[in-house]
């Protein structure tokens, strides 16, 4: 790894002005970053750690479940006020990585890197989730836009994450033997906007919705809807580890899946 | 250069680091405290976890700048003063859970914390599913599995006796 300039500011302002510098990186749980510093793949002058400016939380209020972006995937899958509200949320949070991943790894992370295999890229998409910054909300659907690339500016932090539970949900995923990466995850929502059908692991740009899927589950919420649709290969990852085409069927067996589980 | 003060196994130290210095360089490099092992170094193997405010976490997957204030556990700072084993311990050295040993350290860390977050009591499969972030090379799971499963008594049965007294 090379070195680095490290701060850690008290204030959402202060983490701003620093970000804005040229070369700054935000921390936050580091699980992520740590790892792409160690293989140069990144070389910040400095490391701007978020981890002072209290933007860790759960709250809940009617349908809406709104999470401080540093909170812990442990901390979320843990919490009974998200089991409660959002029980795939929580499921969801639980298997991410390993224990000693979900108890550092932060939910703002997670999505401010749009991983392509990550995990709560899904469940954002799925539910309609809405992402505060220190400027602007961005609904989920604008937010994501291609490989570890997302809306958010060089200088702007996410401070919290507000998702629409959903009437019935469910996430399955269907992990890499050896990394335990999401080769295929599927997140299925139906809630008060629709249906929702979110892919991650699959897709060349990321996470991306199913609207052939979602059409069919708009008529009839049941694994059996998804019969005879095929997903096309055409923009999905051909990897050692599998072929478009072989995402693509997995794709169908992991949303029915989801669908009963949900 | 950068300080960072914390509590390691009880005692207070204040260090001059980098800022790309990962907690267990620290702990290894700087403290002497080499029962934390480095095995994978890509967050993957457990062999580096420590407790971080009673959290595992992996130390190679942490600045030490992030621990400022923190107060960290590892192996050395287990067992009592007079050379008694912690719980975890014992039953390790009980049940023959070690093969080469080099995953140990990681393996009884991870296990306490996830004896210590389940107060209601673990499953072996809830067990085996806890270990996912430690790696033995050796494949001795078995034994580990059943140190955890005996120890979890052990420790419940001393929480309960020092709530009582």
């Amino acid at each position: 790894m090379y070195d680095f300039a490290y701060t850690k500011p008290a204030s959402l302002a202060d983490a701003v002005h620093a970000l804005g510098g040229a070369d700054a990186k935000a921390l936050a749980g580091g699980q992520t970053l740590i790892p792409v510093l160690k293989l140069r793949l990144n070389r910040p002058a400095i490391v701007v750690d978020l981890a002072g400016l209290g933007l860790s939380g759960i709250k809940v209020t009617g349908g809406t479940v709104t999470i401080g972006a540093t909170t812990t995937h442990a901390t979320v899958a843990a919490s009974l006020d998200v089991q409660r509200a959002f029980p795939a949320l929580a499921c969801l949070a639980a298997g991410i990585g390993d224990i000693q991943v979900r108890n550092r790894g932060t939910l703002g992370g997670s999505l401010a890197n749009n991983d392509p295999a990550a995990d709560y890229p899904a469940v954002a998409l799925a539910s309609d989730a809405t992402i505060r910054t220190n400027k602007r909300a961005i609904a989920a659907g604008d937010f994501f836009q291609g490989l570890f690339t997302t809306a958010l500016e060089p200088d702007e932090i996410i401070t919290e994450v507000a998702f629409q539970a959903p009437q019935r949900a469910a996430y399955t995923k269907f992990r890499n033997p050896a990394s335990r990466y999401a080769m295929v995850g599927v997140f299925v929502a139906k809630g008060g906007q629709g249906v929702r059908v979110a892919v991650t692991g699959a897709g060349q740009n990321g996470v991306f919705r199913h609207t052939a899927f979602e059409q069919a589950l708009e008529r009839a919420w049941a694994p059996e809807s998804l019969d005879g649709i095929s997903t096309p290969a055409d923009d999905l990852n051909s990897d050692i580890h599998g072929s478009a085409e072989y995402r693509g069927h997995l794709i169908g067996v992991i949303a029915k899946r989801a669908v009963a589980a949900s | 250069m950068p300080q960072v003060s914390l509590t390691v196994n009880g005692k207070r130290e204040t260090v001059e680091v980098e800022g790309r210095t990962l907690l267990v360089e620290l702990l290894r490099e700087k403290l002497g405290l080499t029962g934390t092992h480095v095995g994978c170094d890509t967050s993957q193997c457990g062999a580096c976890v420590v407790l971080v405010d009673g959290q595992s976490a992996k130390s190679c997957t942490m600045l030490a700048l992030q621990a400022d204030g923190a107060s960290i556990t590892t192996v050395e700072g287990l067992a009592a003063a007079d050379g008694t084993l912690h719980p975890m311990q014992a039953m390790f050295r009980e049940h023959h859970a070690l093969q080469c040993g080099f995953c140990t350290p990681g393996m009884v860390m991870s296990a306490i914390d996830l004896v210590q977050s389940h107060p209601e009591g673990l499953t072996e499969a809830q067990i085996r599913h806890g270990l996912e972030g430690n790696l033995c090379r050796c494949t001795g799971y078995h034994n580990i599995v059943k140190a955890i499963a005996a120890a979890q008594k052990l420790m419940h049965h001393q929480q309960q006796a020092q709530a009582a007294e």
